[in-house]
């Protein structure tokens, strides 16, 4: 009696998979320096949060299970800070979609010089976030600024105003600075996608008698709405963890009015030389900006609208 | 075929990064390259530091000098990032006063105590000396001393009608009314009161001459007491009248030089290098127009037998205790200290070497360059009042609860004495850790 011999491995796998394992092997080596450049600092830090670890070489670190985290929890600073970013990203990222739906809607109509409008848009986009900084610093500046010089040539102010010491506009003006440099990646996305929309719907709606104002917000805006997700999430992540446009304008002053969560990571973790704190820190503000996306999810993701 | 295909694809994948991993930096040869961190503010520019650095390297040709510059408030920062590689970032780093007592304690500094010659000990200012000094043991080279000075517009007083500079802080206020009813400048006095240590640096001026200081006898905090709570009033007070220039608030030094030297301020106080680059005609509009007067005290303190206040600005250079090319980054930081180098380059920044100001020494200093006249007798006059700011591991935490507090007050969130006593609690707390 003959024995069929055992197949090879080889020639159990079907080709695809087979495709598949030579793909996984030749991707290894590069997973395996990516894995190590951004999981390996992840796990460490997160490790590192539940120690006390004073800044410098050398330096015994304690273990505190929780107790960075709570100690941040419990501080009147932290949640102060976390209310000021929260305001900051509430206030950017909308009036960002905002703006940036009305230019995308705008460049979509097809006006007179609209590539020559498309096109601009990048240059804002594309200035380095610290050159954004300082130049917004400038125009702000109390004794030299564009701003105040704006101001009164128009006549709208008698004396040059210190913008950046008045403790209730310091954030708004750093929103600006920000809403400046950062609305033209909603405006570009939102405006690819009302690129793909069918005009089909529009038209029909217009025949059977709708205006312009219910086919914006009956039929553009449902059909955004995966955009939309995306721009907002993308922008809120960002928002909630700014810290270069607020490090060069302001410094987090006056008085920590522009204190961002991130910029107090910072603080902690370089200025006042508790890495412990710091990586808690880091961790919370991930905690925060997960939900933030899971809400987002939850509320404007329709699966059946992308099918 | 196939499986032969992959099997290739993989050497080559396997050979490429064994090739990538095996290519380790060989060992240098040639000129050893150190790294220098230092700022871009008081003291000498950077093209000036540049200049010693090539005529160093022309004296070592085996040693090659990397300077790099950074505005004050970053250099801190920079440095804690910069010793977290190794080796280290950076060979020497510029330190201020304020930081030897964290950074001994992180573990940055080298022990210099046994490169220092019996020469540079003596020659030198012996407070120069104490800013890197920490229990007998020396942690670096003394570079720049460096004190709060009162400078005022000569002309502008002039134009008021004012004979004198003023010698109280009373007196400003009264002289800088007089100047603004007569329209010479909107805001006749600038500070440099952002949220950054300069805020601390002039509270301490204002401080100590109110007969105030930041610690009792026993290291608790006392700037909370009546004496520096009435001090920080005063400064919010000379914002409400339209006296100190609003923009104080968001300010640093070099913005405060920068206003001076723009004929927008008739009082400005700052450290050494304001008086140069005032009459530096390629910036400056008030050339010739700066002078210096002893900072004012406030009659409270002149009452309470104050004679004088400022506030120690000194810095140091210190090798960084990892580095591997210590034997040349303390040549360098020799010559860079050396009386030579030091009295060159005297306009931006006074030696630290006290033989330079006595006898025959002192007459060839006073005459070294167009500006030393001046600054001389006005480093002289001053340096002898400069107060420290408490030398703690902590300091820069507590200094921050305290800028923290002052900008409360200042912006007019808190009044000056619920600030001052949660910066207080806040050093009470860093203390006990």
């Amino acid at each position: 009696m003959t024995v069929k011999p055992k197949p090879l491995l080889s020639q159990r796998l079907s080709l695809r998979q087979q495709d598949a394992r030579a793909a996984w092997l030749l991707l290894a080596p590069s997973l395996l320096v990516i894995l190590g450049i951004t999981l390996w600092p992840v796990i460490s830090t997160f490790l590192l949060s539940f120690f006390n670890a004073p800044t410098g070489l050398n330096q015994t670190r304690t273990f505190v299970g929780l107790g960075n985290y709570l100690a941040m929890l419990r501080d009147q600073l932290f949640w102060e800070t976390i209310g000021r970013t929260m305001y900051f990203t509430v206030v950017s990222v909308g009036l960002e979609l905002i703006l940036g739906l009305a230019i995308a809607q705008l460049i979509h109509s097809r006006p007179w010089g609209w590539q020559f409008l498309r096109i601009s848009l990048i240059i804002p986009w594309a200035v380095p976030t610290i050159v954004n900084g300082a130049m917004w610093r400038w125009i702000y500046s109390a004794d030299f600024g564009a701003l105040n010089g704006l101001l009164m040539q128009l006549g709208l102010i008698k004396h040059y105003v210190p913008w950046l010491t008045l403790p209730n506009m310091a954030m708004n003006l750093v929103i600006v600075a920000d809403i400046w440099h950062t609305m033209p990646f909603v405006a570009l996305v939102l405006q690819a996608a009302l690129a793909t929309l069918p005009e089909d719907l529009d038209e029909a709606a217009a025949v059977d008698g709708a205006n312009a104002w219910q086919r914006f917000w009956q039929i553009r805006i449902p059909l955004l709405r995966p955009a939309i997700l995306v721009a907002l999430i993308v922008r809120t992540v960002d928002a909630f963890r700014v810290f270069d446009i607020v490090y060069i304008i302001t410094s987090g002053g006056p008085a920590y009015k522009t204190l961002t969560i991130t910029y107090l990571t910072y603080l902690n973790s370089f200025a006042f030389g508790k890495q412990g704190i710091g990586a808690a820190l880091s961790f919370l503000i991930s905690a925060f900006t997960i939900v933030m996306a899971l809400i987002y999810i939850r509320f404007l993701y329709r699966p059946e609208e992308t099918q | 075929m196939r499986t032969l295909y992959k099997i290739s694809m993989l050497m080559m994948a396997l050979l490429f990064i064994i090739g990538t991993v095996g290519c380790a930096p060989k060992a240098a040869s040639g000129p050893v390259t150190i790294h220098v961190l230092t700022m871009d503010q008081a003291g000498l520019k950077p093209a000036e530091i540049d200049q010693i650095a090539r005529d160093f390297e022309a004296q070592n040709p085996d040693i090659k000098v990397n300077m790099e510059y950074l505005g004050y408030d970053f250099i801190h920062d920079k440095i804690t990032t910069g010793m977290a590689a190794n080796p280290p970032a950076y060979d020497a780093v510029m330190i201020d006063v304020i930081w030897p007592d964290e950074f001994i304690k992180a573990g940055y500094l080298l022990d210099v105590t046994d490169r220092v010659t019996p020469e540079m000990k003596s020659g030198m200012f012996p407070a120069s000396w104490n800013g890197v000094t920490r229990n007998g043991k020396i942690y670096g080279m003394p570079w720049l001393m460096d004190v709060k000075y009162f400078m005022y517009n000569k002309d502008m007083l002039q134009q008021a009608g004012i004979t004198d500079p003023p010698k109280t802080w009373e007196e400003l206020v009264e002289q800088a009314k007089t100047i603004k009813e007569k329209d010479i400048v909107e805001y006749p006095i600038i500070w440099s009161w952002n949220q950054k240590e300069g805020v601390v640096c002039d509270y301490a001026v204002l401080l100590y001459g109110n007969g105030g200081s930041f610690l009792d006898a026993s290291g608790k905090p006392a700037f909370n007491n009546d004496k520096g709570v009435a001090a920080l009033a005063w400064m919010k007070q000379t914002l409400d009248d339209g006296l100190s220039n609003p923009s104080s608030v968001s300010s640093d030094e070099n913005a405060v030089r920068d206003n001076f030297m723009a004929g927008q301020s008739a009082f400005a106080v700052n450290w050494l290098f304001q008086y140069s680059d005032s009459n530096d005609a390629s910036k400056s509009q008030i050339v010739g127009q700066a002078a210096f007067s002893p900072m004012p005290i406030f009659q409270a303190g002149m009452d309470a037998g104050v004679k004088g206040s400022s506030v120690d600005g000194s810095s140091s250079f210190a090798v960084m205790a990892t580095t591997p090319y210590a034997d040349q980054t303390w040549k360098f930081l020799t010559y860079l200290a050396s009386n030579e180098v030091q009295t060159k380059y005297s306009k931006e920044m006074l030696p630290v070497w006290q033989t330079d100001f006595e006898g025959e020494a002192l007459k060839k200093l006073e005459s070294a360059t167009e500006t030393n006249p001046v600054t001389v007798p006005a480093f002289l006059a001053q340096f002898p009042f400069a107060n420290e700011r408490p030398t703690v591991p902590y300091y820069n935490e507590a200094s921050a609860a305290l800028q923290l507090a002052i900008q409360e007050a200042l912006t007019g969130v808190k009044s000056p004495k619920d600030a001052l006593d949660e910066a207080a609690a806040k050093w009470v707390e860093l203390a006990g850790k």
